[in-house]
């Protein structure tokens, strides 16, 4: 094993999760719990019940001003005008050439106030993004550091943290949040997640972190709260084929061979990206990125190959086997006249061909809260 | 600690042996499937199969990694447990007991006296892993 180049970067609860026994593992230069218990029991918690993350990894970049609108409207594929202060929004950062800079989301904190939710792994090539390619009077803050990000997800997170929050929870809409103090800790109550599941991301001050993080496991232990590492926070988001930066979507790829068309926006003005989109709708994609099921467990990996005969005709993107849909399951780029659900393909698995074939998404129904 | 049964041998690669006249049942240990995670998937050779000491002969596959399985002698195949394609969990909840992998009819017995005693792979294994 080689030594890293740079030592991993720690969350305020880094600590906390080595004293729970948690197995530790570098991610995206973090050194993050992939897991406690282990990954199927932290799924099906998440599924079945409540599960705590500490994704405080992520990096959070606030822009205020009177042309901090103009600015992520440049940036951002999607519409932010159309956001409400209290709204979020999920888009792309794409450059000039259509491929991915990142995926984050957008909260409109304030008329001329936004927060940007970046990608751990990304947030400096996202931080020098989008501070060279602003606008006008936009002034940038990078708060990553002193932003502490802990997700209640599963179908007791609204209880769990109705009870601890000093406001009512239930009337936050999905992709809204609200200013609120959870066990006394304020912040932003965010109706969001990466699990399918209903509940709730709650950013707060990074040293509030192991406060709220102990509250919200002492106050959920009746309802069989767990944490949950990275593991199954990966396999959750797959039953929804979420795509992940750096496995499904990068560079090399764009938001419309990526199933994220609906989040880009040409008829709001120019962003960077639109031209190279907009020619890309009017030609049509080549590719697409679709769910597969294998008809064995054999597991299919990121970068296995995907073939239809003795054809390769395509790259597996995600997969692994699906605690809920009890199956191995992944995401891939394949031809789009192979991308109809029912075709049929083979993974590509230690030099032998497993069969699959694509399948409707999300592989497991989702459970967020409906608008 | 993960458990070491003294009756059995071990390898390096954190395979089990247990000798049952000339033949050996084969499996992965405690610590191996502590370190592996939910066990989903585990490929193993037919039966007839032949064998290599310390060469691959299947994989078992974990939520997140996949791993080589390396035998510990040299023979033929003459059982599989069947059991694990349909609950390879069996691997983690009883990994020295219904999580068996394969009996092997040996080739060379002697082979045995090269594998690790319990003592020895509990010092392998100590201040491993997390």
């Amino acid at each position: 094993m080689t030594a890293p180049m740079t030592p991993l970067k720690r969350t305020p609860l880094r600590d906390v999760h080595v004293k729970a026994g948690a197995k530790m593992v570098p991610f995206g230069g973090w050194d993050m719990p992939v897991q406690y218990t282990g990954i199927i029991d932290e799924h099906r918690t998440v599924r079945g019940a409540v599960g705590l993350f500490d994704i405080s990894h992520m990096g959070e970049f606030e822009v205020q001003g009177p042309d901090a609108l103009a600015a992520v409207q440049r940036l951002c594929t999607n519409d932010a005008s159309t956001l409400a202060v209290g709204q979020v929004q999920y888009a792309a950062l794409c450059y000039p050439e259509g491929g991915i800079v990142d995926d984050l989301t957008v909260y409109r904190l304030a008329p001329e106030h936004f927060m940007l939710v970046v990608n751990a792994s990304n947030i400096d090539k996202d931080w020098a993004w989008v501070t060279s390619h602003s606008e006008g009077r936009a002034r940038w803050a990078n708060v990553s550091d002193d932003t502490a990000l802990l997700a209640v997800q599963g179908p007791k997170a609204e209880a769990l943290v109705g009870r601890l929050a000093d406001r009512d929870v239930t009337g936050i809409d999905y992709y809204h949040f609200a200013r609120g103090a959870v066990a006394g800790v304020e912040g932003i109550v965010s109706r969001t997640g990466y699990t399918g599941e209903d509940g709730f991301e709650l950013y707060v001050p990074a040293g509030q972190a192991e406060r709220l993080w102990n509250a919200l496991l002492e106050a959920g232990r009746d309802d069989g709260i767990k944490p949950i590492g990275l593991g199954a926070r990966d396999t959750l988001r797959l039953e929804m084929k979420y795509a992940l930066y750096g496995n499904d979507i990068d560079q090399t790829t764009n938001p419309l061979e990526a199933g994220l068309g609906w989040v880009v926006k040409p008829a709001k003005g120019d962003f960077i990206g639109r031209a190279a989109v907009e020619a890309l709708r009017a030609r049509g994609v080549g590719r697409r990125l679709v769910g597969f099921e294998m008809v064995e467990r054999a597991v299919p990996r990121h970068g296995y190959r995907l073939m239809a005969g003795d054809a390769p005709v395509g790259v597996v993107t995600s997969g692994s086997f699906g605690p809920s849909v009890e199956r191995s399951i992944g995401m891939g780029y394949v031809p789009a006249d192979r991308a109809a659900v029912g075709t049929p393909l083979s993974v590509e698995i230690r030099g032998a061909r497993h069969e699959a074939r694509v399948v409707k998404t999300p592989f497991h129904p989702s459970h967020t809260k409906k608008a | 600690m993960a458990n070491v049964p003294a009756e059995l041998k071990y390898t390096r690669e954190h395979e089990w042996a247990k000798v049952e006249g000339d033949r050996a049942r084969i499996g992965i240990t405690a610590f191996a499937q502590e370190q592996l995670g939910d066990v989903v998937f585990v490929e193993l050779p037919k039966v007839g199969a032949k064998v290599t000491a310390m060469k691959t002969f299947g994989v078992v596959e974990s939520v997140k990694a996949v791993s080589d399985l390396f035998a510990p002698v040299t023979g033929e195949v003459v059982e599989v447990n069947v059991e694990l394609p349909k609950k390879p969990e069996l691997v983690n909840t009883d990994p020295y007991g219904q999580g068996w992998m394969l009996v092997i009819r040996m080739g060379n017995p002697k082979e045995i006296d090269g594998l690790m005693g319990a003592a020895d792979y509990e010092k392998l294994t100590a201040g491993a892993g997390h």
